[in-house]
């Protein structure tokens, strides 16, 4: 017997559009990421729209088309010289900040007295913000540059080198692993080499990802140093002459490089470890 | 196939195991493990380690594998006392234990890599005993992309390619499902058919310690024991189709009866 199937209130056309734009958005995995950053634009921008204030103003919000605009402007006025400055701030510290990070959590990692004697200190400067840093930073380097650069490398450094550590312990604290080292004959050496630095480089992975954001995270901190470049400096002396656009504009573009700066270290990180596979739920 | 492959290796790998106990203290307590276990294995012979959870079948093997130091006696392998861990001593562990940072052909060739054996003469080596296990054509999987079976089968050659005195097995086939176990007990005696390895394998399932070994040492709880040695005499070599036989039958009740009341004493105050 054929079961008929109850008529709702709407019409055809109406489901036959929801399905279109479900296998549109919900198909692939990346189109539901462009989903999600455009309903993100498209909510600021009804906020805006609506001068909504409740509890959270945004009447003087700066709208994302204000911000386009301001971004398109900053364009046309050779934007390179802010970008040129601000990388390379960003690079060199997170460059010294990883290098050393990971150089100082293996040692830690493994040798005790490494760890009696050089973790107190760093757990005691861990805590304190970049920003704390500024006037150190501005007594202690020659110039402003380096000091900017070392602004950076604090943001970077400390999850670099926690993350680090934690690797090295949690593979010595793996009994097997160690143990099959230990009966094929391998001396303390080869356990390093061949267990314990692959071992926490998942770990260390994380915490060059995590240190990245974190450079660009302290950029705005680091330019207020600056003399007249950089993203961090525009976003900061914006605010000081209360020309709003480009403040959310120099706060998104530092988003965006920090993003995209994190999304290829963790693509050349994920190159390292073919050995890894990640299956969530709901992956294809 | 190799001439180390086929050399029989009758001479080396006998272990004495004299006066042995084992106490661990956690916050002021002891536990006895073992109390004076006293073995003899002679070289090429396979010894089975049967007993319920809790008798300390896996700790005997981590002393002799020099894991873990003895409270009291001491473990020979060729007149030499055992101190620490070696590659005299492969150890093939109940978990899956590569390491997923490297392919099969790479975990085998740890060992030799270690001892500083020539790249040409290991990769030659390496890729002989992946034959012998079926492995070949995934020499270059990484574990994750293994099956358990295939994980196990590269550890047991991990262990062998370094020519040990003795394998130690610690359930290495407990976490595998029937089919693939019995295949893996088949495989095993072939391969130490041919190398005569002296092994000692720990293990709680009667009917395995049945089909691989020489013989049995049934241990007893509270503290562990060996409390009976059982010798098997049935015709090697061994197929599946000898478990179904009378004698292996009757062997299989008999062992039942030894450790059903080593069971229960474990189980007391849970029932």
């Amino acid at each position: 017997m054929a079961v008929s199937v109850p008529q709702m209130g709407y019409p055809r056309w109406l489901g036959q559009l929801g399905q279109a734009l479900s296998s549109l958005f919900f198909s692939s995995r990346s189109s539901r990421r462009m989903l999600a950053l455009g309903l993100f634009f498209g909510i600021w921008q009804l906020l805006c729209a609506v001068n909504f204030d409740v509890f959270i103003n945004f009447q003087f919000v700066p709208s994302p088309v204000e911000v386009f605009k301001a971004t398109l402007t900053f364009f046309t006025e050779n934007p390179w010289v802010h970008f040129r400055s601000s990388i390379g701030r960003v690079f060199w510290g997170y460059v010294v900040a990883s290098g050393l990070g990971v150089l100082l959590g293996i040692m830690i990692g493994w040798f005790a007295v490494v760890e009696d004697l050089l973790l107190p200190p760093l757990e005691l400067l861990r805590p304190i913000p970049a920003v704390a840093w500024i006037p150190l930073a501005i007594l202690m380097f020659p110039n402003a540059e380096s000091g900017m650069i070392f602004i950076t490398f604090v943001g970077a450094f400390f999850p670099v080198l926690i993350s680090t550590i934690n690797g090295v312990e949690s593979t010595l604290s793996d009994t097997v692993l160690i143990r099959v080292g230990q009966c094929l004959g391998a001396k303390p050496w080869h356990i390093f080499k061949d267990i314990v630095v692959p071992g926490s480089l998942p770990s260390i992975a994380s915490g060059l990802v995590i240190g990245m954001g974190n450079a660009w995270f302290c950029l705005v901190t680091a330019e207020i140093l600056a003399g007249r470049y950089g993203i961090g400096y525009i976003t900061w002396e914006s605010y000081v002459t209360s020309n709003y656009p480009p403040i959310v504009m120099g706060m998104l573009l530092i988003g965006l490089m920090g993003a995209a700066s994190s999304w290829a270290v963790s693509r050349a990180m994920e190159a390292l470890m073919p050995w890894r596979v990640i299956k969530k739920q709901g992956s294809v | 196939m190799t001439t180390q492959l086929e050399q029989r290796q009758t001479t080396k790998g006998a272990v004495q195991v004299e006066g042995l106990s084992v106490t661990f203290r956690n916050r002021g307590q002891e536990t006895h493990v073992l109390n004076q276990i006293q073995l003899g294995i002679k070289p090429g012979e396979f010894v089975c380690l049967l007993g319920p959870s809790g008798c300390g079948k896996s700790t005997l093997l981590n002393v002799i594998a020099g894991f873990i130091k003895p409270t009291a006696g001491y473990v020979m392998v060729d007149q030499a006392p055992i101190t620490r861990p070696g590659a005299d001593r492969g150890f093939v562990f109940q978990q899956y234990s590569l390491l997923p940072w490297k392919t099969a052909f790479q975990n085998i060739e740890l060992g030799l890599k270690i001892r500083g054996m020539a790249k040409g003469d290991r990769t030659e080596l390496v890729h002989d005993y992946l034959n012998r296990v079926g492995l070949y054509k995934h020499r270059n999987s990484y574990p994750h992309q293994m099956s358990g079976g295939m994980q196990q089968r590269a550890s047991i050659v991990r262990a062998l390619v370094n020519s040990p005195s003795v394998l130690l097995m610690d359930e290495p086939f407990a976490a595998l499902d029937a089919q693939t176990r019995h295949m893996m007990q088949e495989l095993l005696l072939d391969i130490w058919e041919d190398l005569k390895t002296t092994v000692i394998f720990v293990t709680h399932d009667i009917e395995e310690a049945i089909f691989l070994g020489d013989r049995i040492c049934i241990m007893g709880v509270q503290p562990g024991h060996i409390k009976a040695e059982l010798p098997i005499g049935l015709r090697r070599p061994r197929h599946f189709d000898d478990t179904l036989s009378a004698e292996f039958v009757a062997l299989h009740r008999q062992v039942f009866e030894c450790i059903r009341e080593e069971t229960m004493k474990s189980m007391e105050g849970c029932l």
